[in-house]
């Protein structure tokens, strides 16, 4: 979706104001934010492109008033209900109401290292790969409402492939509950120029990873 | 989490405090989680994961040019011979910095990072600024972090837009010859492993 969080090439929003003796948490709510998403995931509750999908699917205004982990903490909100795992009654009484869903797994503390892990995408390649490294490619200019990986700046641009990594799950489809739909990963690397405009500095490159749905041979 | 502006020290934090502990206990009373477990992941994140996962890897390279090699060639691979606890690096690759080449990373579309690798993002990397300016004129990103390089040095950006995860493999200071991995590591900062930075000069570590 062309949402708030496609934020590659926007004006405005000032300086990078780094933070000196940055706390890994600033409350500790913003710990157990993340530490519940780790669970829900291990548990097998949503897989993390759903979680993305949430988060830019809140009003633009909420996603850049509010600070990183409200936005997840409002996306696992949104997921929990909307994926049935809890009612909003619930919620807001703080309680269960009523008892839960089976979930696959549940992460326990002897398991609980394993919630740190982070599982892999490969999958299983459902064709040969259609480029190499070297070919020239053009982006597709495509705006689907759903969820994609293909940021707006590097829509309808020509590349080149510059990494080949394998086939991996598609997160367009995975986000919308289509499946893991393996698709072909390749890292495009663009001059700046192609993706600015004559004014761009002549002295950067710009790559995104793409999936091969999002390419045509150019 | 009303959807109104965030104030960081109104009600607001209050709010959220109140409306994360609702989702904890009606997650926790409904079976899904186990708060113990959640202790786990908040202590292994505050205590053990960090940069000098990342630092370690670098000066190993630094060091070991077989490394190196086996570092650049498959990030992941290499990265799992260090031994690590858990399976660290799926999806890694190393870019490395030459006197030609600056790489720097990014996410414009969350804030995807190396977190086996560094630890959890700092609020910079997830922020607008970061997002918005880094694909389209990292230089003057640079410049925030106070980092100026020679107008000739190509700037390469990766948007980390799937899985895979980058780390930059910065340049080793001049005048660090002879130095063990330990000390090499000390000079390696999580900022130059993301390419906002450059390592500490040598004469900053004892």
């Amino acid at each position: 979706m062309d949402g708030i969080h496609d934020m590659g090439g926007m004006d405005g929003f000032g300086r990078v104001e780094p933070e000196t003796n940055e706390p890994v948490f600033h409350a500790p709510w913003e710990g157990r934010v993340l530490a519940m998403q780790r669970a829900m995931t291990y548990a097998g509750g949503w897989p993390i492109d759903v979680s993305r999908f949430a988060q830019e699917r809140l009003p633009p205004r909420v996603y850049v008033n509010v600070s990183y982990y409200q936005r997840w903490a409002m996306a696992m909100e949104r997921n929990v209900v909307e994926r049935g795992f809890a009612g909003a009654d619930e919620l807001s009484a703080g309680h269960a109401l009523r008892a839960g869903k089976p979930l696959p797994r549940k992460l326990t503390p002897d398991v609980a290292k394993q919630g740190m892990t982070r599982g892999s995408f490969h999958r299983q390649a459902q064709a040969p790969a259609r480029f190499k490294p070297g070919d020239k490619v053009r982006t597709k200019n495509i705006h689907p409402p759903t969820h994609t990986r293909l940021p707006r700046y590097a829509r309808g641009r020509l590349g080149v492939i510059e990494l080949v990594h394998g086939s991996q799950a598609f997160p367009d489809t995975v986000a919308i509950d289509k499946g893991d739909n393996p698709q072909w990963l390749y890292t495009v690397t663009f001059e700046g120029k192609e993706l600015w405009g004559p004014d761009a500095d002549p002295t950067i490159k710009v790559s995104i990873d793409a999936f091969e749905p999002y390419l045509d041979p150019a | 989490m009303a959807e109104h502006d965030h104030d960081e020290h109104g009600s607001e934090l209050s709010e959220t405090q109140l409306r994360v502990r609702a989702l904890e206990t009606v997650l926790t009373e409904k079976g899904y989680i186990d708060p113990a477990a959640l202790d786990l992941i908040v202590e292994a994140f505050e205590t053990k994961i960090g940069p000098h996962a990342g630092a370690r890897v670098v000066a190993k390279a630094w060091r070991d040019p077989a490394f190196k090699r086996a570092l650049l060639e498959d990030g992941s691979k290499a990265v799992r011979t260090l031994g690590h606890e858990s399976r660290v690096g799926d999806h890694l690759v190393a870019v490395e910095n030459t006197p030609a080449r600056h790489n720097m990373v990014v996410c414009t579309l969350c804030s995807c990072y190396p977190w086996d690798m560094l630890g959890l993002p700092p609020v910079w990397y997830k922020s607008a600024p970061y997002r918005s300016r880094a694909v389209k004129d990292p230089r003057s990103v640079l410049a925030d972090f106070g980092v100026k390089l020679p107008a000739s040095t190509q700037i390469r950006v990766w948007d980390s837009t799937a899985e895979t995860r980058f780390l930059v493999l910065p340049m080793r200071p001049p005048g660090t010859e002879g130095w063990s991995e330990e000390r090499l590591a000390q000079l390696v900062t999580r900022d130059a492993m993301i390419g906002t930075g450059l390592p500490k000069p040598p004469e900053e570590v004892a």
